[in-house]
């Protein structure tokens, strides 16, 4: 009979402790949450703030009842926001694009072909992965400079058309194609090209895809190099635009009116991460690192 | 045969010469500059070969601020952010309603503009002479005293930055440390669970053994990418990263390189070799902890 | 420890989330396993066995029904409260640790008065490894052991904490064969040793009837029949049990009663006794055929196969429900393979009739 009682306390004892136990969870798992989230809701909310009203608030509201697109108006028409993004679109299509011409050449020579010296090259290539940018940055900037090619899109973009990295991962991709299809392509009399063009592509689509998604995060938000190769105002991509805007922009603070460039430079990212976001989490846990 | 051949390279030539320009002549070049003394940028002459660039920043007050700078971030932001991801992604490995949407949203600041989001930290932490900020106002509520955390003492910056680091590195641990725990088998808890094991015992002696190859790549990587700080840097205090002592090893880099005190390619060379040997060194010595600790 | 399930069921939510519907894993289960048997959970898979263990074990809670340990109501116990020993089919060994560190994994996890000394701990872990025989792969992890000595590394870890009740989710089926004929002869072995009661469950009829002291067979969820395994091949309750046990299969025959006269087609091949008019299924088991010139049941030849003890005459019959009919007689029958066809009677205890709609056996005399 003791034991009886024993066990009711003891089911009794682990239903509310695995209840606590949820309830704690779930609190720090919104803990996270309203960290991860609340810079982004200030941003909104400071750009819809009015310049008087912000500057009034000596403790800033967490709310605002008068929102006001007027400081959307003003950093598109006070500073070139709109020449930021169109230079920093047409760089990221224009790196993306080539990069993923070259890398498939590559990968598709190194899967497919056979040629004297292609393991000595690959094993090459893969030393190559771990060479830092920072080590090889001084000497690109010196090259382009020496070939005057600063403040233009060719020298933004010629650095940044291969990776080594994107070029493994389509190889090991295209291994995966089985051999029959590339025989009965022979067999048929398909050319190599039309072979990678018609059968690997398609097949490897969500692979291309992927690095396609990380290549244009990358371009987006990329900041040193363009620093360091643009000072010319109408080359800027977004990044240094928005740290221009920042130091000589709208006078310095108006901040409601920067805030609202933040937001229209975060924006196409975000709208890019909600339609893809479970393809872009697979691809960076796949092999992407914050660069 | 001999057709085959020439396919093989045609088809690599693209590659080959964008890494040769970029990637390969540079790394050669780097080592070469960074012996060449009295390097002049614009008449592109020098004096001699020798080791006074390295000692020239090794002196330079600028790079050992950077070096402090660095260390501390390290130091601080890796262990942090791979403790804090752990936590998260067990507690996320333990419920089942609203995960993804958890996911997707703490994934959130993998996409976004490093510039753009570290201003708004900036508005958040700085205090003006209209508003002590948002930050101010949360600590003044808890009873505490405000800070200029972007011009005010170092420790704050430095609090500052190291916040921001570890927001902008999460998404990605807790990406790969989510994962790690999903492909652990669930009868190994099924058969703990059955022995009666405490939840703490689980965790210290089968999850984390489990897991702990993907710990350490994230150590790793963590390492590396913490040694290469500097946009999150400029973000919040501005591109003249000196005047405000918060400049990065990498910072110091660009710095000698290029911009107002720029010109100097063989001082940045050499201080990007000694940084490129730092984080050599650390990983090797990674390497061969977690080849003593992983073991199964 | 006796152990009673009482009306036990469980139901999940369906899959597709459109559908309303619920998937019953386990139907009704009602069992009480006397103290110190080995029991055999058999069944096709999907049929639930697997998810009786789950609820016995704890890690699953029913939806209906009760469990007892003993006199002891565990139905709503947490699994680390019930005393259970569980091998899994994978054995979940923890591959970072050695078998020894593996089998007293249990034991450091002792709170209270409970807790045991390094000493006591060693001797209890050494006492279980001598009766698997491991001894001499303690320091071995998992990774450097074969599938059978991970499976003795897998009952010690189970044992080492005296349970009152020992689960084995198919114990063998990561084995290889000759692995699988020795290791259930020391499972039986083990089990003997130590008056453990013995849960195990398994979709290999031959190794649940080799080493069973009661078997029970399921089918979707649901209980078909539980006993001592030569009485439940020798006396099945139902065509499904008739047609999962004994290799080779029963042979099923479309057949009519007329008269308390067996017919298959227009033969009648046996008087059954107190069997009104009707069609049924009819099984024979492979031994109950006796070749017999003048025997009632003609079947097409297709080959003798001489197998040392017995000979084997693989037929074949339009009314069969296989394509062939299997049949095991002695050697001694000297059976000549060329004719045509060959006629049978039947032996009465070997064959079975089931009646059309339930499938439920007919008793004749």
């Amino acid at each position: 009979m003791n034991q009886k009682l024993d066990f009711d306390l003891i089911e009794k004892r682990a239903k509310r402790r695995e209840r606590v136990g949820k309830a704690a969870l779930y609190a720090f798992l919104v803990f996270w949450g309203l960290i991860v989230l609340f810079p982004f809701y200030w941003m909104v909310l400071t750009s819809v703030k009015s310049y008087s009203t912000y500057n009034a608030e000596y403790i800033p509201k967490f709310f605002t009842l008068k929102p006001t697109f007027q400081n959307y108006f003003d950093a598109f028409s006070t500073v070139n926001l709109a020449g930021y993004f169109g230079n920093t679109l047409i760089f990221t299509l224009v790196t993306t694009a080539l990069m993923i011409i070259v890398i498939t050449l590559a990968a598709f020579a190194f899967a497919r072909l056979e040629f004297k010296g292609k393991n000595l090259v690959f094993t090459g290539f893969l030393a190559l992965m771990m060479i830092p940018t920072e080590l090889v940055v001084i000497t690109n900037f010196q090259t382009i400079t020496n070939w005057g090619l600063r403040n233009t899109f060719t020298g933004l973009i010629l650095p940044s058309v291969t990776s080594v990295f994107y070029i493994y991962l389509l190889k090991e991709n295209f291994e995966q194609v089985p051999d029959e299809l590339y025989k009965a392509a022979k067999v048929d009399g398909t050319s190599d090209f039309k072979y990678l063009l018609k059968v690997l592509i398609p097949i490897t689509r969500p692979t291309l895809v992927t690095i396609i998604i990380l290549k244009v995060i990358e371009c987006w938000n990329s900041y040193v190099w363009p620093r360091l190769i643009t000072d010319d105002e109408a080359y800027f991509l977004v990044s240094n635009g928005i740290q221009e805007i920042r130091e000589n922009g709208f006078g310095r603070e108006n901040i409601p009116a920067m805030m609202a460039a933040v937001v229209v430079i975060s924006l196409p990212l975000i709208i890019l991460f909600l339609f893809f976001h479970d393809k872009i989490m697979e691809g960076v846990s796949r092999g992407g690192t914050k660069g | 045969m001999e057709k085959n051949n020439l396919k093989g390279w045609l088809y690599l030539l693209p590659a080959i010469a964008f890494l040769g320009f970029f990637l390969v002549y540079p790394l050669v070049d780097v080592f070469i500059y960074s012996f060449e003394e009295g390097y002049n940028s614009a008449s592109q002459t020098f004096f001699g070969h020798g080791w006074y660039n390295y000692s020239y920043v090794l002196h330079d007050t600028y790079f050992l601020q950077a070096v402090k700078n660095t260390i501390i971030l390290v130091a601080v932001t890796v262990p942090l952010s791979t403790g804090i991801a752990l936590l998260i992604s067990l507690a996320l490995s333990s419920i089942k309603p609203l995960k993804e949407l958890f996911q997707t949203v703490y994934f959130l600041p993998y996409v976004t503009n490093t510039l753009a989001v570290g201003l708004v930290f900036m508005i958040l932490f700085k205090k003006t002479a209209y508003s002590d900020g948002m930050i101010n106002v949360l600590i003044q509520l808890f009873g505490g005293k405000s800070v200029d955390f972007i011009d005010g003492p170092y420790w704050a910056k430095m609090f500052v930055l190291c916040f921001y680091t570890i927001w902008i590195v999460m998404p990605f641990k807790i990406l790969i440390l989510t994962s790690a725990l999903a492909s652990v088998d669930q009868t190994y808890y099924n058969a703990a669970r059955v022995d009666g094991t405490s939840k703490f015992r689980i965790f210290y002696k089968i999850t984390l053994p489990m897991i702990s190859p993907m710990i350490f790549y994230l150590v790793i990587t963590g390492f590396i990418g913490a040694f290469k700080a500097y946009s999150d840097a400029v973000a919040l205090f501005g591109t003249d990263l000196n005047a405000a002592g918060m400049n990065t090893m990498v910072g110091y880099i660009y710095d000698m390189l290029y911009g107002n005190s720029g010109g100097f390619p063989s001082y940045a060379s050499a201080a990007a070799i000694i940084l490129f040997v730092i984080v050599l060194s650390i990983t090797c010595i990674n390497l061969s902890i977690s080849r003593d600790k992983i073991h199964y | 420890m006796k152990i009673v399930l009482e009306h036990l069921t469980k139901r999940y939510p369906s899959r597709d989330r459109k559908r309303k519907e619920e998937v019953i894993a386990v139907n009704d289960f009602t069992f009480e396993i006397p103290d110190g048997k080995l029991i055999g959970l058999l069944g096709p898979s999907g049929c639930g066995k697997s998810t009786t263990l789950n609820l016995i074990s704890g890690l699953e809670k029913p939806t209906e029904g009760k469990i007892y340990f003993g006199e002891d109501d565990v139905t709503n116990l947490p699994p680390e409260n019930r005393g259970v020993g569980l091998v899994f089919q994978n054995y979940a060994l923890y591959p970072h640790l050695t078998a020894y560190e593996n089998i007293i994994f249990p034991l450091q996890n002792l709170k209270g008065e409970e807790k045991l000394s390094k000493e006591e701990m060693e001797e209890r872990a050494m006492k279980v490894a001598k009766m698997v025989q491991i001894e001499r792969l303690m320091e071995r992890k998992p990774g450097q052991m074969s599938g059978g000595q991970q499976q003795r590394v897998a009952i010690a870890r189970a044992l080492v904490k005296t349970p009152n009740v020992l689960l084995l989710d198919e114990p063998l089926s990561n084995l290889d064969a000759r692995l699988r004929l020795q290791t259930r002869e020391e499972i039986k072995r083990i089990q003997q040793e130590t008056k453990v009661t013995t849960i195990f469950v398994t979709h290999d009829q031959e190794e649940a009837m080799s080493i069973s002291d009661m078997i029970v067979v399921m089918k979707e969820g649901a209980v078909q029949q539980i006993g001592k395994p030569q009485e439940v091949y020798d006396v099945p309750e139902n065509l499904f049990v008739a047609k999962f046990l004994g290799t080779p299969p029963i042979n099923v025959f479309e057949a009519s009663v007329k008269n308390e006269t067996l017919y298959i087609g227009s033969e009648a091949v046996l008087r059954v006794g107190g069997v009104a008019d009707q069609d049924v299924w009819c099984a024979i088991r492979p031994e109950g055929f006796i070749p017999d010139e003048n025997g009632p049941l003609t079947c097409g030849m297709i080959a003798v196969e001489v197998m040392g003890r017995d000979t084997s005459v693989v037929c074949t019959h339009d009314l069969c429900e296989a394509v062939q009919i299997r049949t095991i007689i002695s050697a001694e029958n000297k059976i000549d393979a060329s004719k045509k066809t060959i006629r049978f009677s039947l032996k009465p205890y070997k064959t079975y009739i089931f009646a059309k709609g339930s499938e439920e056996r007919i008793d004749f005399t």
